[in-house]
């Protein structure tokens, strides 16, 4: 992992780093990444991944529930802690001029 | 009367009794909160909710409508959202957030409802201190400060439920809700004198819990004994149609096999745990670990032995590969989860920006804290297109040979015994400045959620400078009831878990 790398998935992760932040989090980065490289010694050929630790033991159908209505109205409640809004709805930066 | 030396189970008696009410004990703990604020136990109190909750109990208790469980008081990690309380997950990004509904585990322990009809009719005495959302092992990455061990204030209370931990070993809550999603239930509960338990994947809701990392995450009661752990884990555990993880076989009483002896029929009292086969993996022992621990965890087996189980070794081959494994799939879940956080519909949003993506990449950047940060940049990397195969796929497949090693070991005993962590609570700021120093710390909990399965912490011993050790008990999938029966058995025959912590008046 290089600096360039740091500043592209900072970029990606919508995070902002200055030169300084992205220098000082490069070798702890660099330092868990060379833990991780030691899972590549490990042989997983014909081995699925495991998502989700039940299905190691069982399978599950995914659960689906009856498409109806059961939550009511609740927009104010769920609107208090909006850090901006006008007229009940969210409000953001200007994205089309 | 010392309400805060009692247990869950007593003092629901005396309750069913009417020699104290909820208001009482309410009060009691309220008060012992206020003037317990050193160890920075809780982020939110509400006095007069807690109150109005008491009161409501008291109206079941003498209307005759009580629950086993009605009118005493829990304290919540701040990590389940509550209606009333603030719900931060210890994050400046959630300051202040008030959830507009409570987490189903909230709700299954509080007063019942028209919405709520089985609403355990517990009291909630506030919400505790945590390492934001949930990442950390030392409670030092809370935006609101670190939580003080109550046993030594110059140590950590560990993590993730630290304030949780603490509030319980303080006496400041009768017993606490916790979530572990790589030992944040165990660990602080064995760096406190507590006993806890992370119940198998799936036994309880996660919805209403903010996510951390959603194939790992699992709540879990933390209280001063197996049997007060049982009781509170009966009324979290249900089935949720809120959480398409929540198992349909989810509810049952985890405290049926307490007081029973192991092998149905033993008739010998004083060898209740004779045809428990305990297994002791061998890498849980090796190198790294403090001798004292070892020293505790080793005199509990004995002690376990005394009481009719078999000791053999077992081996668990890929316990040093947990680590990798853990923090590679844990932050890339991390980092997805935590997208929502956008600054938008609630949470911290910037004073300051040019456009929609400025606003989205100065309120995260302000918001987040340097762990949080630090794993979501490991989570974007290994999710990334050149770099999934190598690190997330490899993670995910290790960690089907890390469930697949703990049925071999499985085969062999009915329980695995070891230590919680490598050593007992360390100083505060020993270890914060190198996050993978802080990692390793995690190398016996971590595989127990990488597989699912039911782990324990249960107060064995005190270290060279008094603090807690704590043995971990491991069982197959859906074996709660069994592991709470053996850590019932061992405290029956141990005081560890009634020792009081030493600066708590």
């Amino acid at each position: 992992m290089k600096l360039d790398d740091v500043q592209r998935i900072a970029h990606l992760s919508r995070l902002e780093l200055s030169q300084a932040e992205a220098e000082a989090v490069l070798p702890q980065l660099q330092a868990i990444f060379s833990l991780v490289e030691e899972m590549q010694a490990v042989d997983t050929a014909d081995l699925e991944p495991l998502a989700h630790p039940i299905l190691f033991l069982r399978d599950l159908a995914q659960p689906l529930r009856v498409d109806q209505v059961t939550e009511s109205d609740r927009r104010s409640e769920n609107m208090q802690s909006a850090p901006a809004q006008q007229d009940g709805y969210f409000l953001v930066p200007r994205v089309i001029e | 009367m010392s309400w805060h030396n009692t247990s869950i189970a007593l003092m629901a008696k005396a309750l069913a009794a009417k020699e104290v009410s909820s208001t009482e004990l309410t009060k009691y703990f309220l008060d012992r909160i206020e003037s317990g604020k050193q160890w920075n136990a809780y982020l939110d109190v509400n006095t007069h909710l807690s109150l109005e909750q008491a009161s409501e109990a008291d109206i079941l208790i003498s209307s005759g409508k009580a629950g086993k469980l009605t009118g005493i008081p829990v304290a919540h990690k701040d990590v389940f959202v509550t209606r009333g309380w603030k719900s931060t997950a210890a994050s400046k990004i959630l300051e202040g957030y008030l959830s507009p509904f409570d987490a189903t585990v909230v709700a299954n322990l509080g007063i019942p409802s028209a919405e709520n009809p089985n609403g355990a009719g517990m009291v909630c005495l506030g919400k505790t201190n945590m390492d934001e959302f949930a990442m950390g092992s030392s409670n030092e990455n809370s935006a609101y400060g670190p939580v003080l061990n109550p046993w030594n204030s110059e140590y950590v209370a560990g993590g993730s439920s630290g304030g949780s931990a603490a509030a319980v070993a303080a006496g400041l809550a009768p017993i606490a809700t916790g979530t572990d999603t790589g030992g944040s239930i165990r660990q602080p509960a064995a760096f406190c004198g507590l006993t806890g338990i992370k119940p198998s994947y799936g036994r309880v809701s996660r919805y209403g819990m903010i996510a951390y990392a959603s194939s790992l995450d699992q709540a879990g009661p933390m209280g001063k004994t197996a049997e007060d752990c049982a009781l509170l884990l009966s009324a979290m555990s249900s089935h949720d149609p809120r959480d398409s993880t929540s198992l349909a076989d989810s509810g049952e009483d985890y405290g049926r096999h307490l007081n029973q002896p192991w092998k149905e029929g033993n008739a010998n009292p004083a060898k209740p745990l004779e045809g428990l086969r305990i297994g002791l993996p061998k890498e849980f022992f090796a190198e790294g670990l403090a001798e004292d621990v070892a020293k505790s965890v080793k005199a509990a087996a004995k002690a376990l032995q005394d009481l009719g189980a078999e000791l053999l070794e077992v081996s668990l081959p890929k316990t040093k590969l947990s680590i990798p494994v853990y923090y590679v799939l844990a932050p890339a879940e991390a980092s997805s989860n935590l997208s929502r956080f956008d600054g938008v519909r609630y949470g911290h949003r910037a004073s300051e920006y040019r456009d929609l993506g400025d606003m989205y990449q100065k309120s995260r950047t302000e918001g987040f804290g340097a762990e949080v940060r630090r794993r979501i940049l490991i989570g974007t990397y290994v999710l990334c297109h050149g770099y999934y195969d190598a690190y997330y796929l490899q993670a995910q497949k290790i960690r089907r040979i890390i469930a697949a090693d703990f049925q071999a070991a499985f085969s062999e005993c009915d329980v695995i015994l070891g230590p919680v962590a490598p050593d007992v609570a360390w100083r505060l700021g020993e270890k914060s400045k190198d996050p993978v120093q802080m990692y390793l710390e995690d190398i016996y909990t971590l595989s127990t959620n990488l597989a699912g399965l039911p782990a324990m912490s249960v107060p064995c011993g005190l270290s060279k400078n008094n603090l807690p050790i704590g043995m971990q008990l491991i069982g197959n999938y859906f074996s709660e009831a069994r592991l709470l029966q053996v850590a019932h058995q061992y405290q029956r025959a141990s005081d560890w878990h009634l020792r009081q912590a030493s600066g708590v008046a």
